[in-house]
């Protein structure tokens, strides 16, 4: 039964099979919407459903603070942007033609998705500068990179970086002796250099002193307009010096959206903060 | 790009270059021009004992770019070196024409042995040089760029990825004990006569094969040195420290992979077919799981992520094999466990590591760093 059930999912007549369609033009479009837009999500891990009918809208050249206690799903709905999981069910869009359930995560990066890790992730065997040309945009084809050059284009890139982020002193250093705030800082380097549409930020400031942090908001607040930033964090005062608005998730689906005040003043919000 | 471009700031290669230098000149003249008794002539068992470590520490330097640059623990290098050897003895074969046992011009003594009456499909072509070379490259080149894009796409890594390389070893190896697969089952393919028409058995040819040999090894080391340097390089590094990161900055992880296997499968080809002149003989006990093993041990002993670390623990393993099992057969394998060990617990860097370890006790400054090469190459 359940094979003929299989033919007539692949024989199904109004679809073409995904193997003959054309490739997607990674060109984001965003003159009639919304710059990410996720409907009707769902994933369940063994069970758990982690993401619960997410629906999210981000504007173009937003800045968007998520929160949510831990095990909202905050996470999860960031590895379904960028292609790390697959959701069971619902759509998720990047502008009002690429369709990133698609994709994978390459593509994803290069059609301009680009993402900080909660842990700050970066290449600890290499220095800093080559952390950034690592990250650069650009042609990312194995032939190319055996005979790549920076051009002065990008080596000016990589400079004007390291003076944003602060680390001009340490160029030369391998990324994995950086403290770990310097790393949070490299790492959004290296966002920078690829030059994304829409940056995904997880927990920017953890491990950063105040004075780092105020340059972090700093940072971001000067990112949003040309960029689309979301930025997920536990550190209220850290969302309150930097939202506009503010999206709660909780247990897998939007719990309140809107300014920081009314989100505050939410009381569905301040029962799932304050406890039961 | 020059040669000293590439070897820019790698003392340790530069070095061994020199060091692998000096021996191909000094080998065959040492050989030549001294009389038999002579305290420093080297017989010609001897270069051909040679020819045959440079050619394993070509297959090193092959299994320290995909282990050492890649993080990819390959148990069955020694496949790809076989393929190489077996498509080297293939042509050696054809070379020997009605000079064999049962002096049939078109088939192999085993052919004939077996009544076979015609040459099977895959033995056409192997009697022209060029063909036989091609294959030595192109056949492990294949097989690694089809078991890499298979494995590498559905993204098998770590410890399974390694035992599949051993299981693909081991199934060539028991597919080519059979007679029926048509490479000579378990004897192999020997008895070899010459090579493009130049008798084996002559020290002038063999002096030549350990030439060839040296300059294998420089050109893959120099090549893999290339490699490494290259933007490349620095991806292939920075997908064994941060795979994912690597995907999400937009790189396509799986070519990478695949790229850098299926050149080092080539590398370990390469050095098959240099291999199988000089010990005469090519057969099944290559493709063993044991060897894929043993070459590892010499890329750990050596220190990975180095290149001429790999080089020098092939070398010095592979010497102590012939000076141990000769005086004491039975306590190499035991030897080479200690070893292992040892080298795992106490040199976790292997003999590279030690180096680097004394260099850095001289008065330098590791705190200002040494200038990135990425810097370097954006001035030009």
């Amino acid at each position: 039964m359940s094979v003929l059930e299989n033919v007539r999912t692949t024989m199904r007549r109004d679809q073409t099979w995904s193997i003959v369609t054309p490739k997607q033009k990674l060109e984001l479009n965003v003159t009639t919407g919304p710059i990410l837009y996720l409907e009707d999500v769902n994933v369940s891990f063994d069970g758990f459903k982690a993401i619960n009918n997410l629906n999210l809208a981000i504007d173009a050249g937003e800045l968007r603070c998520i929160i949510g206690p831990n095990g909202a799903g905050k996470t999860t709905m960031m590895d379904i942007i960028t292609g790390k999981t697959q959701p069971d069910s619902g759509r998720a869009y990047f502008g009002s033609d690429i369709d990133l359930l698609r994709l994978s995560e390459p593509e994803i990066a290069t059609a301009g998705i680009g993402r900080k890790f909660q842990k700050p992730t970066v290449f600890e065997t290499h220095t800093v500068a080559e952390n950034l040309e690592l990250a650069m945009h650009g042609n990312k084809q194995v032939w190319y990179s055996l005979t790549a050059k920076l051009s002065g284009e990008q080596q000016d890139l990589i400079d004007e970086t390291l003076h944003t982020i602060g680390l001009v002193e340490h160029y030369g250093k391998t990324s994995g002796a950086l403290s770990h705030g310097q790393k949070q800082w490299l790492e959004i380097g290296m966002l920078l250099v690829q030059k994304p549409h829409l940056l995904l930020v997880d927990e920017p400031v953890a491990g950063m002193t105040h004075q780092e942090m105020d340059r972090t908001a700093e940072l971001l607040t000067s990112l949003a307009g040309k960029h689309s930033v979301v930025v997920v964090e536990h550190d209220m005062d850290f969302v309150r010096s930097i939202a506009r608005r503010v999206t709660v998730l909780h247990q897998g689906s939007v719990l309140a959206e809107g300014s920081m005040d009314d989100v505050q003043n939410n009381p569905k919000v301040v029962e799932v903060y304050l406890g039961e | 790009m020059t040669i000293a471009d590439i070897l820019k700031g790698d003392r340790g290669g530069k070095t061994m270059l020199l060091v692998l230098l000096i021996v191909t000149i000094a080998v065959p003249v040492l050989n030549q021009t001294l009389p038999a008794g002579h305290p420093w002539h080297i017989p010609t068992y001897m270069v051909t004992l040679l020819g045959k470590y440079l050619t394993y520490a070509l297959l090193a330097v092959a299994v320290d770019l995909v282990w050492g640059y890649l993080g990819i623990l390959s148990l069955g290098h020694g496949a790809f070196f076989a393929l190489g050897g077996y498509a080297m003895g293939m042509y050696l074969m054809r070379q020997i024409g009605d000079r064999g046992v049962y002096g049939n011009a078109e088939l192999p003594d085993f052919m004939v042995f077996l009544n076979w009456t015609e040459l099977p499909w895959f033995w056409y072509g192997f009697d022209m040089f060029w063909f036989a070379m091609l294959m030595v490259m192109l056949v492990p080149g294949l097989l690694a760029f089809i078991f890499g894009w298979l494995a590498f796409r559905s993204r098998v890594t770590g410890v399974y990825l390694s035992i599949m390389t051993q299981a693909l070893t081991y199934a060539l190896l028991l597919a080519f004990f059979r007679n029926e697969m048509g490479f000579g089952g378990n004897n192999g393919l020997t008895d070899f006569k010459d090579i493009l028409g130049f008798s084996l058995q002559a020290d002038a040819t063999r002096i030549g094969l350990f030439v060839a040999s040296a300059v294998a090894l420089a050109a893959g080391y120099i090549a893999c040195r290339y490699i490494v340097n290259s933007k490349l390089g620095r991806i292939t590094v920075a997908i064994r420290d941060a795979e994912s990161r690597t995907r999400f900055v937009g790189y396509r992880v799986e070519h990478y992979k695949v790229w850098i296997f299926t050149f080092s499968a080539v590398l370990a080809g390469i050095a098959g077919a240099l291999y199988v002149p000089q010990v005469g003989i090519i057969n099944p006990g290559e493709f063993s799981p044991i060897n894929s093993i043993e070459l590892v041990i010499w890329v750990a002993i050596g220190g990975r992520a180095t290149l001429y670390g790999a080089i020098l623990g092939a070398i010095l393993v592979n010497y102590g094999k012939t000076v141990f099992t000769g005086l004491m057969p039975d306590s190499w394998l035991f030897m080479l466990g200690a070893l292992f060990v040892l080298v795992t617990l106490y040199l976790p860097q292997g003999i590279a590591g030690l180096f680097r370890h004394f260099k850095r006790k001289q008065p330098t400054d590791p705190a200002d760093g040494n200038p990135a090469p990425v810097t370097e190459g954006g001035a030009a």
